[in-house]
């Protein structure tokens, strides 16, 4: 198993120097003077070229480049050019409540999208089976945004239950979570009834009912079990989906996390906050990854030993 | 199943075979006739909306949906329905375009990748991860960030996260039939490199990009519209969903129908390619899943 975890994890590191490096390209690919954006429009010449020799941007590239990877490996993300505020702060502040939202979301998603799955995958054909499969369908064709902002009109406009935007209390993670982890469980479900069905039709799982065990003993044991095991790695796969969601919930209901930072900083053209953001989501992504699939070989011994 | 079903299927032409098995899927019928509705009306749709998108009516303000605007009016008095007519001109443009775009680099390197394997496969294939590992909508906002915001830039934004799910399709199917016999046998008698890759190898990728290009469409038509929404795609006064959308938020409880009618327009437009899609992937290979 430890084998395993390690050769996974040497597999990672490729992956994460090369986002590295398309992040650390992106500043260079921006139009403009990278010394002259970072020192204002209105910095005189002397001050930007002393902006250019402190980001080392009058050296090579390639010492910018491990400079650069240094710094990230001290949490030292520059500072924006909006507010002034060391980028690392900035994001510190926003993670928990982009943390929060996503594990939320990705809670109800499992639990929903799982439970109505199996419900659909035992009940094939029936009416529940029926309404599951349109839900499923509706829910990633559905706009996040368009059902956050009916929802809003609903319970916090007109029945006033629910805050309308913010981050506070668990009522003001009702209607975000929900919002973002409609798609996931929508997602979830389709593909636990598909997995389920598949697993119906194997020859264990018929051997265990002619030999008389009972229906639930077949269901639960021998089909739930087995049918999981992919379910596990999707999540991981839609966990990224979550975090790029994120950013779209989090603008609809005015919530202090990441992906509105981000969204501002787009607009601001605050590029060391965009550039430490981007690098966050994929490193996120990538480690999330990393363990599904250990979390998978852990259940799956035949994944391990490959 | 019997040797004389056997022998009219073998008979049948594969377009045949496809159009038989596709006229089955009622839903997915339903939505290839819904998807050509929305495309007449894209393209006809100086001569069918009822109003000028963009003539504003002070005499007419966020008045709901009546016998004389279906859609109610906007902030400016536009009636809404038009400007969901030539909205659906840009959502339909920029998901076409994007799918096209992504879809012809992405079946190029999946192409190359497969065929020539080796360190070149590994290299195109390690690239394609790395842009895999940015999640969702992040990769479309970075070109934005880079680009500039604008439905243009929208379009490549798409374009470049679509390319590596593409290629890695192709590449996947490119490499099985790589070994299958008809190809092995044409590349025995002198068949060129190009092709073989062209005339024997691609056209059996197709049925899995079709099926994949119908329910990115879906997707794409979704991203535009988030980036509009959030106010890096189409920029007012553009008619685009997402971007209408965005105005009703201030008047939601007031005038609600600004924000129900282009979510609507968006909702069916996207479930019309996804059911579409899954049509399509049962009627063209049943393996595919």
């Amino acid at each position: 198993m430890l084998d395993y975890i390690i050769r996974r994890l040497a597999g990672t590191v490729p992956v994460l120097l090369a986002v590295s490096v398309f992040v650390f390209a992106f500043v260079h690919l921006l139009p403009g003077d990278p010394a002259r954006m970072v020192a204002g429009p209105e910095a005189s010449l002397e001050q930007v070229e002393r902006t250019r020799a402190e980001l080392w941007l009058d050296r090579p590239i390639w010492q910018q480049y491990v400079r650069y990877l240094d710094q990230m490996v001290h949490f030292e993300l520059g500072q924006s050019i909006k507010t002034r505020e060391p980028v690392s702060k900035l994001i510190a502040e926003r993670f928990m409540p982009t943390f929060w939202l996503t594990v939320w979301s990705m809670v109800w998603a499992v639990i929903a999208g799982v439970g109505l799955g199996v419900l659909s995958g035992v009940r094939r054909g029936h009416w529940i089976d029926r309404a599951a499969t349109v839900f499923a369908i509706s829910g990633i064709s559905f706009p996040s945004f368009w059902l956050g902002l009916l929802m809003i009109d609903l319970f916090s406009v007109r029945l006033g239950w629910l805050p309308t935007s913010g981050y506070g209390s668990w009522l003001s993670f009702v209607m975000p979570a929900f919002t973002l982890g409609s798609a996931v469980a929508a997602v979830m479900a389709r593909f636990t009834r598909s997995a389920f069905v598949e697993v119906s039709a194997e020859d264990y799982v018929r051997t265990a009912r002619s030999k008389g065990v009972p229906e639930r003993g077949v269901i639960w044991t021998h089909t739930l079990r087995n049918a999981l095991i992919p379910v596990i790695t999707l999540t991981g796969l839609q966990f990224g989906f979550l975090l790029g969601g994120a950013i779209v919930v989090e603008t609809v209901f005015a919530w202090p996390g990441l992906g509105r930072l981000l969204i501002d900083s787009v607009g601001f053209r605050d590029y060391p906050v965009i550039q430490a953001e981007i690098l966050l989501f994929a490193l996120e992504f990538v480690l999330i990854n990393l363990l599904v699939d250990v979390l998978y070989g852990l259940v799956n011994p035949e994944i391990r030993l490959k | 199943m019997s040797a004389t079903t056997l022998g009219s299927a073998a008979l049948r032409s594969p377009l045949g075979e496809f159009w038989r098995r596709f006229r089955k899927k009622r839903v997915a019928l339903v939505s290839l006739v819904v998807i050509v509705l929305l495309l007449v009306a894209a393209l006809m749709a100086p001569w069918i909306a009822p109003y000028d998108q963009a003539t504003p009516d002070y005499d007419a303000l966020l008045e709901g949906p009546s016998w004389t605007h279906w859609a109610g009016t906007d902030t400016y008095g536009r009636d809404i329905f038009s400007r969901m007519i030539w909205g659906g001109r840009v959502s339909l443009t920029v998901g076409y375009l994007s799918v096209l775009l992504g879809c012809v680099v992405g079946v190029t390197i999946g192409l190359v990748s497969g065929f020539a394997g080796g360190w070149v496969d590994g290299l195109l294939m390690r690239i394609m991860d790395v842009m895999l590992a940015f999640p969702g909508i992040l990769p479309a906002i970075a070109v934005v960030a880079l680009l500039g915001p604008g439905i243009v830039n929208v379009i490549y934004a798409i374009a470049i996260s679509a390319v590596p799910v593409f290629a890695r399709l192709v590449r996947g199917t490119t490499l099985a039939l790589k070994q299958a016999l008809y190809v092995q046998a044409s590349r025995s008698i002198g068949v060129s490199r190009t092709n073989l890759v062209l005339r024997h190898i691609l056209p059996g990728t197709m049925p899995a990009v079709i099926v994949y290009a119908s329910l990115r469409m879906g997707t794409s038509i979704l991203t535009a519209a988030s980036l509009s929404f959030i106010g890096l795609g189409a920029q007012p006064p553009s008619p685009e969903w997402g971007a209408m959308l965005s105005d009703g938020r201030s008047y939601l409880g007031v005038a609600d129908h600004i924000t129900i009618f282009p979510g609507l327009a968006i909702f069916i437009t996207v479930l019309a390619f996804n059911l579409l899609g899954d049509g399509l992937r049962d009627a063209l290979d049943q393996k595919l899943r």
